[in-house]
């Protein structure tokens, strides 16, 4: 018995790889079992390699497996590809159609199955993926039955014969393989998990459904990878509370509608990836000036330019702190799990608009679109909160004056009115302003507004800026994070830890302001400190040096490749950075 | 009931004496309390330039945005509030150069607002540059030996681009421009007005008597029916463009807010945000 589980489906885009995965997938979420997978696609619809890693556990998973059990391919590209991954007992089902070929050094064992031909018989070869997961399901011994409410919620709507008929194709891949096997049926058969029903998400629900009960009631955007699911999870939710999602004709209507549709006083944002977020940026700037609350996503993506638009990064770090021009009050979070990036979306328009800014929501590409067991949601934590925003009737002003919309305050903050409201007229410009909104060049008006602005995050109020696992008083090592790489430092952590190694993790949820006071302790009480982020330059590494110092103690791990940072490449990174520390004081470590 | 008067404010334009800019204000404050608007009711959007400043010089909310944005904000202002009456405003500069994907998006959207251009043939704050609607070979700054590139013709181009009203006027003709502009806020969809608002600093060409010379007024052409789009097509190309009054009105096409699926009744401003608990219990169970 084992109680974790690495499976991977492969072949070519277009072929029925995700639903292949979904279905498997979502089945054994639905069993208990904690689920995460991470797709590898490309920037086309149909053709080239695609494959769903799916990590099966009984208990929490928040990172992309460091080997492979079971290979499930529907091509020879899948098998060539992927067989490195696979552990010396792993398997690999292959579609016999292509007549796979076991790559010369891969000790896992090679099972033909005729997914295609056994479909076909059944009516469609397009249900040669329900084949496969009958495969699977032999070599783990799983009833196939587990499937029936996955298998009737997807075909249901095409009458009963169709879902019989898929599930017939499921029993025979099943008992195909269950023959094959002979007595390594259930080789790699999982502990029971403890059947709790947990929702199946994708970091872009979470952030969409917390968009949703943070109030929001129009969406602006422009589709782009890997931010689109959640215009489209809102496309249909919004009717449902009087709201819409409106498809602009590119990323600058987008960022200034939403800016128009706060200043009319309800709760609206767009989400977007770098090349959208590049756009922005003058509306960005715009909403900083004018202190019209703004709430945008990045679902980071390899950049620079269209860069790898599918694949992961987190190179729009510095991006999002400094972009737009001049300098304006904002605030960047980053959430590190699903159950974060909900709790952190509504955070967002709260924070909006209590400090009247751009708020920027980080995400990347690996948190946006990664599939996993979601721990349940506490709607009793929610709370909205508007700030400084007029909701009671305002006194008559004298004839011709202006609402004090950039009233000067003690905390930066001003009462803020939306239109409409009588007696609140006033003006609302990006050209610097005096107290009412009128155009003002004076010196000394200038540094009493920058100065307000400026000083409204001073005092910035975020539950948890720094996510800590700090066991350790003294540590050898201190791991840095942000976004999804939580769960691969985690798992790095442990292993280094079984070792004997002291290790300390912090994962930077309030990217700007920097939380320096929360993060100091940690850096000054361990002897190294290594960043680990998905960029080339180690950005998140130099804006803690920037604002902690210690810039010959802290060290980064990095990876650029396009992918995700597996458990291991975290464990190696810093097994390296203890010897190499010794031999000469290298700034980086590219893995 | 408001008068203009209350419209407006003790601020003053930075235009220069003369310039078109002020008669569209006027026609402004003057067709918001004809058609009935209290100040607060109106939301006044502009873009950047000197015709971009129109928002802080009437007494109503306005928001003075970035350059060419003006009816992006101002469609997100309308979605939020659909009891506001708004005005999106800018020069020819703002709507055909920078932010010609807008205007164009913004017909064929059909929110219901009213977007003005103050049509200068010209960039005046830059100091006299080259704009979409100089005439080919038009001198400037930009251009010593004269424009290269063909006009503009937002008329033509707005009823192509599905715009249900279409409307062009002229500034010195304060009643004329002031009966549009009530027209234009009270058809139900997307309105555009394109105003010759001559500049006198830096156009020596398209002037106030140039203008009176070339106009002219659709109300003088006999049976010309302003619901007739071939016709509105044709009389533009007849004229080069140069005609005044309601070129093409589509009374029957519903805005878009009429025709999105669940927009509530009432202004999502004013709403209340929490979710109910049995609501978002569902939502959640949609993801087990």
């Amino acid at each position: 018995m084992i109680n974790q589980l690495s499976w991977k489906v492969g072949g070519q885009q277009g072929e029925g790889i995700e639903s292949t995965g979904e279905i498997f997938s979502t089945a054994l979420n639905r069993l208990g079992y904690f689920l995460y997978g991470y797709r590898h696609f490309s920037s086309r619809i149909k053709g080239g390699h695609t494959n769903n890693k799916i990590r099966v556990s009984t208990t929490p998973v928040r990172a992309v497996a460091d080997d492979l059990d079971i290979l499930v391919a529907f091509d020879q590209e899948t098998i060539d590809v992927n067989c490195g991954e696979l552990h010396d007992k792993g398997i690999i089902i292959a579609d016999a159609k292509f007549n796979p070929v076991k790559p010369e050094n891969t000790k896992a064992e090679l099972y033909a199955v005729p997914f295609t031909e056994i479909a076909a018989d059944l009516g469609t070869s397009l249900m040669k993926n329900m084949v496969a997961v009958g495969a699977s399901c032999a070599v783990i011994n799983l009833d196939v039955q587990v499937f029936t409410g996955v298998v009737q919620e997807i075909f249901g709507r095409k009458g009963e014969a169709v879902v019989q008929k898929n599930m017939e194709a499921i029993q025979q891949g099943y008992n195909y393989m269950f023959d094959q096997l002979g007595g390594k049926v259930g080789a790699m058969q999982l502990q029971q998990a403890d059947g709790q029903q947990r929702m199946f998400m994708i970091g872009n629900d979470a952030i969409a459904l917390g968009a949703l009960a943070g109030g929001v009631r129009l969406m602006a955007a422009y589709p782009i990878t890997p931010a689109s699911e959640i215009m489209e999870y809102l496309i249909e939710k919004l009717p449902k509370v009087g709201g819409t999602v409106i498809q602009t004709e590119d990323e600058i209507a987008a960022a200034t509608m939403a800016i128009g549709a706060n200043y009319g006083g309800i709760r609206s944002f767009t989400a977007s990836a770098g090349p959208g977020l590049s756009l922005m940026m003058e509306a960005i700037g715009l909403a900083g000036m004018t202190e019209t609350p703004l709430v945008v996503v990045d679902t980071q993506r390899g950049g620079p330019s269209t860069g790898l638009p599918t694949k992961q990064e987190q190179s729009d770090l510095m991006a999002m702190i400094y972009g737009t021009h001049g300098e304006i009050p904002k605030v960047v979070i980053a959430p590190s799990t699903v159950e974060e990036a909900f709790y952190d979306t509504i955070e967002a328009f709260n924070l909006a608009e209590e400090y009247q800014c751009p708020v920027i929501l980080l995400s990347d590409l690996q948190l946006s679109l990664g599939k996993q067991s979601v721990e349940p949601l506490d709607f009793s934590k929610v709370e909205i909160r508007r700030g400084k925003l007029v909701q009671e009737e305002l006194p008559e002003g004298e004839d011709k004056s202006y609402f004090k919309r950039y009233e000067v305050t003690e905390d930066g903050v001003s009462p803020r009115v939306i239109p409409g409201m009588k007696n609140g007229i006033h003006h609302v410009t990006g050209v610097e302003h005096d107290e009412t909104g009128k155009p003002s060049e004076s010196p000394a008006n200038r540094q009493a507004q920058m100065d307000k602005r400026m000083r409204k995050l001073e005092n910035i109020r975020f539950e948890t800026p720094v996510y800590k696992n700090a066991k350790h008083e003294e540590a050898d090592l201190l791991l840095i994070g942000f976004n999804s790489t939580r769960g691969a430092i985690e798992e790095a952590i442990e292993r280094l830890e079984q070792e004997g190694t002291k290790v300390n993790h912090a994962q930077i949820r309030l990217i700007h302001p920097f939380p320096t006071e929360e993060l100091l302790p940690l850096i000054e009480s361990a002897k190294y400190v290594a960043v680990v982020e998905n960029n080339a330059t180690g950005q998140l590494a130099n804006i803690i040096k920037m604002n902690a110092g210690y810039p010959h103690k802290i060290k980064s791990l990095l990876k650029y490749d396009g992918n995700p940072f597996q458990p291991h490449h975290i464990y190696n990174g810093s097994k390296e950075l203890f010897k190499l520390h010794h031999i000469y004081s290298s700034s980086k470590e590219r893995l | 009931m408001a008068t203009f008067k209350d419209f407006r404010n003790d601020v003053k334009p930075n235009w220069c004496p003369g310039c078109g800019d002020f008669s569209v204000q006027a026609a402004i404050q003057r067709a918001a309390a004809n058609v009935g608007l209290t100040p607060e009711q109106l939301a006044v959007i502009s873009g950047i330039g000197c015709s971009g400043r129109i928002s802080g010089y009437i007494k109503s909310y306005g928001l003075h945005g970035i350059h060419g944005r003006s009816l992006p904000i101002a469609q997100g202002v309308k979605m939020a509030n659909k009891d506001l009456t708004v005005i999106a405003s800018g020069g020819d500069g703002d709507g055909f150069a920078i932010g010609m994907g807008h205007t164009i998006h913004a017909m064929r959207r059909n929110i219901d607002i009213t977007y003005i251009i103050m049509d200068n043939q010209i960039y005046g704050l830059t100091k006299g540059q080259t704009s979409p609607r100089s005439a080919q070979g038009f001198v400037t700054k930009s251009t010593p030996k004269g424009a290269i590139e063909g006009t503009i013709s937002p008329m033509e181009l707005a009823i192509t681009s599905g715009a249900s009203f279409v409307a062009q006027s002229f500034s010195t003709d304060l009643k004329d421009l002031t009966a549009i502009i009530e027209a234009g806020i009270n058809h139900k969809g997307f309105s555009v007005i394109n105003v010759f608002s001559p500049c006198v600093t830096y156009n020596k060409v398209n002037t106030y008597d140039w203008f009176k010379e070339n106009l002219t007024k659709l109300s003088t052409i006999e049976s010309y029916d302003s619901s007739d789009r071939e016709l509105a097509m044709n009389t533009l190309m007849q004229n080069n463009g140069l005609v005044t009054g309601i070129i093409y009105q589509d009374k029957e096409r519903p805005s878009y807010q009429d025709l999105v699926y669940g927009y509530a009744d009432e202004p999502l401003a004013g709403q209340e945000l929490s979710l109910d608990d049995e609501m978002f219990n569902n939502l959640v169970k949609e993801f087990m």
